[in-house]
């Protein structure tokens, strides 16, 4: 065989770390004392030494990882698909099959993570030999792809020819059992570096990445290390923040429609909207779910806007609404267009912060100064600590004395908890799925209606 | 030991090799070398102190949790309509909407409850490896190897092509691996092939701040659900997950435990963790607070990389798309393995759960996108 052992130049990174671990897999199964127990496998008349079956492989793989059928008919499937294991039966496809077909170990010269720069000419003498050897026996896209070959390097032809009768005697002189696991060999080699179209192209690694990254260096962890060895030395002690996922965890258990379902059914599932419209932005009533969450954190009830709505309600009944007016302002600033900057805050500045304004919000004077100081020269940022300032006053003081207040325990005692769809009678019969209106299209008819158009 | 090293605080390029300049450069490499080494001791000394604190694995903590049952999902909705590859989807708020993009350059808009197609754009390039829907709902945003990211209103008129209104705002030096609106439809975060990442203004093109300190490609981020919401994190080819600050452009903590490529990074839903997904076949989890990897989500029979990760709405599961055409299912508490889901014919490009984690969906090399529920 002649094959070309030229660069080994960079290949996928992405590759590498497969082939390397599907490496380690081969050489497992290979190994004398917890490998594979390989016999003689008897194909038509001949007898081939050290295979195996697929059944074997697949047994193996599901002794040794610990998983299911399946999951091994899957992964087995990848060893033959890149070419470390091949058949012996029907060589031509790379399809593992959970029976008594024949299997070997392809020989690490053909290993797919030994970068060959695949060269034209090893294929044409592959294509050759199997012209030569039985006339017809070349498929058609062989074909198509030998008479192009043969226009490309013509000039070559002769030397292709020769070298292609040279190895077919050379085999002739071998035993047959050789002979045949070679011609496997070789086939498995060539279906996986030049794939019969429309067959998987294993060798597909998508966008090229760099092969290094050397020429970028940045000395800039020191500074991050510097940041990261203070939070070390006031961190509380790793229990303490490990058991914070588990609560997290328990906290919204009953939330998460993935784990414990959703009422009164997942929509994906029964292809029935209702629990979508239940949960809708703003409801006449929410559900009872909805309403516990916004007792889990002060964000919770900030992000849901029917939550938001109702600690508006209960801040106005407390005479402190401006706070959350201001931070919505401030939340505008932030993640506003740049154009409207410096009027966004022109209004804040007016409506909360001016002496005497009508909605004063009661910071402290530090941060006040600092403030009034940075509104000089307005830019995104600039009512940040103000808003965290408030922002943390309400967390630490309206919102636990909201949670604990008649409007919050009227709503969650008021709140629906949808009964389960029972399954239906007829679960064979589909459901109709309804279309919902595009966010884009409610903005247009928004937009088209005008000003006359009711408030959200 | 710190503050020595604050003066030695320094972002270096090599330059190519001029015979003019080689005595400068043997000196810079001396210099770099010298510097190197202090880099590489405090390191270890940091790593020491890490481990004082270390008394304890997350999964030790959750042995007294109870495991979990066998879970039945399965594949709800097929979308069909791509012509090549699906590389990169995203979900609309509405719950049910999602965009999807592919090699061949098409972006497309679906109805995935009803499976209907709402809206397709063709874009200029191929290979559009990015995609996000707009928090409104009104616009997409998509790049690749355009270098560029483009947001496009959604017009309902059929008449109208979807291009005309198209806005370039963020231009890379390279190709745009992923880009996420930040809490409105007005700013926009990138990340690209350039080893940088990017806060752009959508109204006017501006570059509101840019993220350096990966030393090779970015190929994905997530922006932080804290009360503050001024963070984000980022993974690339370095191996590196970075979390940033996105005022000040300074990068606040760096993780560095992956063997490969990070492919994929998303925030645990309380913001104090995240997980990623590489090339090296694991998914890792990293606890801000703690500053350190507190779990690996791996095992022997997964060979493949991981392309895409994210969580259940409750952080329990960590749902991983893998380039083995499957979907591992994680207990995030426990370490193991709860689930494995078959069906796509290749691999699982892009996993994204729904805003309220009643699915998830998946888009991949067989040119198909499917919910799972």
């Amino acid at each position: 065989m002649t094959i070309n052992t030229l660069a080994k130049g960079g290949w996928h990174r992405e590759q590498m770390t497969c082939f390397q671990k599907m490496e380690k897999v081969i050489v497992a199964m290979q190994d004398p004392d917890m490998g594979m127990k390989m016999r003689n496998q008897r194909l038509l008349i001949t007898v081939i030494p050290h295979a195996m079956t697929g059944k074997d492989i697949i047994d193996w793989l599901m002794q040794n990882y610990n998983i299911n059928e399946e999951e091994s008919l899957h992964l087995g499937g990848f060893l033959v698909q890149y070419g470390y294991i091949y058949p012996l039966k029907e060589p031509r496809c790379l399809v593992l099959r959970p029976d008594e077909s024949p299997y070997r170990f392809q020989t690490p010269y053909f290993w797919t993570s030994t970068r060959w720069p695949v060269s034209e000419l090893d294929y044409a003498i592959f294509l050759a030999k199997k012209n030569i050897r039985k006339q017809g026996e070349l498929m058609e896209y062989e074909k198509e792809r030998y008479s192009v070959l043969h226009k490309r390097i013509n000039h070559t032809w002769d030397f292709v020819v020769m070298q292609a009768r040279e190895q077919l005697r050379a085999s002739k002189q071998r035993r047959k059992a050789d002979r045949i696991v070679t011609e496997c060999q070789e086939q498995a080699y060539w279906l996986i570096n030049r794939p019969p179209p429309g067959a998987p192209n294993a060798l597909d690694m998508g966008l090229e990445r760099p092969s290094s990254c050397t020429t970028r260096m940045t000395l800039w962890p020191l500074n991050a290390m510097i940041c990261c060895s203070n939070t070390i030395i006031l961190s509380v002690r790793a229990y303490v923040l490990m058991c914070r996922f588990v609560k997290y965890s328990e906290q919204y258990q009953n939330h998460d429609p993935i784990m414990q379902g959703c009422l009164p059914s997942n929509p994906w599932i029964s292809d029935d909207t209702a629990h979508w419209t239940m949960n809708a932005a703003l409801v006449p009533i929410p559900t009872r779910l909805r309403v516990e969450r916004w007792s889990f954190s002060f964000m919770e009830l900030l992000s849901d806007a029917m939550g938001r709505q109702e600690f508006m309600m209960y801040l106005e009944k407390e005479f402190s609404a401006e706070n959350l007016c201001f931070w919505q302002a401030c939340e505008e600033i932030r993640h506003g267009e740049s154009s409207k900057i410096v009027e966004k805050v022109e209004e804040i500045y007016k409506n909360f912060l001016a002496p005497g304004a009508a909605r004063w919000v009661n910071i402290d004077s530090k941060t006040m100064d600092k403030t009034l100081e940075g509104i000089k020269h307005p830019h995104r940022f600039v009512m940040d600590d103000a808003q965290m300032h408030i922002y943390f006053l309400m967390k630490k003081d309206s919102y636990p004395r909201y949670l604990k207040s008649d409007l919050y325990k009227s709503m969650l005692s008021k709140a629906i908890v949808p009964q389960e769809t029972k399954k239906s009678v007829f679960p064979f019969v589909r459901r109709q799925r309804h279309s919902s209106p595009s966010p884009a299209q409610a903005a247009e008819d928004s937009r088209s209606k005008g000003p006359q158009a009711g408030s959200d | 030991i710190l503050f020595i090293f604050e003066q030695y605080f320094c972002h270096i390029v090599l330059s190519p090799l001029i015979p003019e300049m080689a005595t400068q450069e043997v000196q810079l490499n001396e210099t770099l070398a010298h510097l190197k080494s202090e880099s590489e001791s405090l390191k270890s000394k940091l790593e020491e102190e890490r481990a004082k604190l270390h008394d304890v694995e997350l999964h030790q903590v959750a042995e007294k949790v109870e495991g979990l049952g066998q879970f039945v999902m399965k594949t709800r909705r097929t979308l069909k309509g791509h012509g090549n590859k699906v590389l990169c989807m995203d979900w609309c708020k509405d719950k049910r909407r999602i965009v999807s993009s592919s090699q061949d350059g098409k972006v497309i808009v679906w109805d995935a409850f009803t499976t209907n197609k709402e809206h397709a754009v063709t874009m200029p390039c191929t290979w559009v490896m990015a995609c996000a829907y707009a928090p409104s709902g009104c616009a997409v945003a998509c790049g690749g190897l355009d270098n560029k990211c483009s947001v496009y209103p959604l017009s309902l008129d059929k008449n109208e092509n979807l291009a005309a209104k198209k806005k370039s705002v963020a231009m890379h030096t390279n190709y745009l691996s992923a880009c996420s609106f930040t809490n409105s439809d007005m700013q926009i975060l990138t990340s690209s092939g350039d080893g940088t990442c990017a806060l752009w203004d959508v109204e006017s093109g501006q570059l509101l701040q840019s993220f350096h300190g990966h030393a090779a490609d970015v190929l994905c981020l997530d922006l932080a659900p804290s009360e503050t919401g001024n963070t984000f994190v980022s993974g690339g080819c370095d191996k590196k997950a970075n979390v940033w600050d996105m005022r000040s452009g300074q990068c606040i903590q760096s993780f560095e435990t992956h063997e490969s490529d990070i492919n994929s990074v998303r925030y645990y839903p309380s913001g104090d963790a995240f997980a990623s997904g590489s090339d090296d076949a694991t998914c890792r989890l990293y606890d801000l607070r703690a500053d350190r990897e507190v779990a690996i989500y791996s095992k022997e029979s997964i060979i493949f990389g991981v392309s895409s990760v994210d969580f259940s709405l409750s952080g329990r599961l960590l749902f991983g798309g893998y380039n083995d055409y499957t979907i591992n299912v994680w207990d995030v508490l426990k370490g193991t393995r709860v689930s494995i889901l078959f069906g796509h014919e290749n691999r699982v490009s892009t996993l994204r759960v729904s805003p309220d984690g009643t699915a998830f969906s998946t888009g991949s090399w067989d040119h198909t996108l499917r919910i799972w529920a």
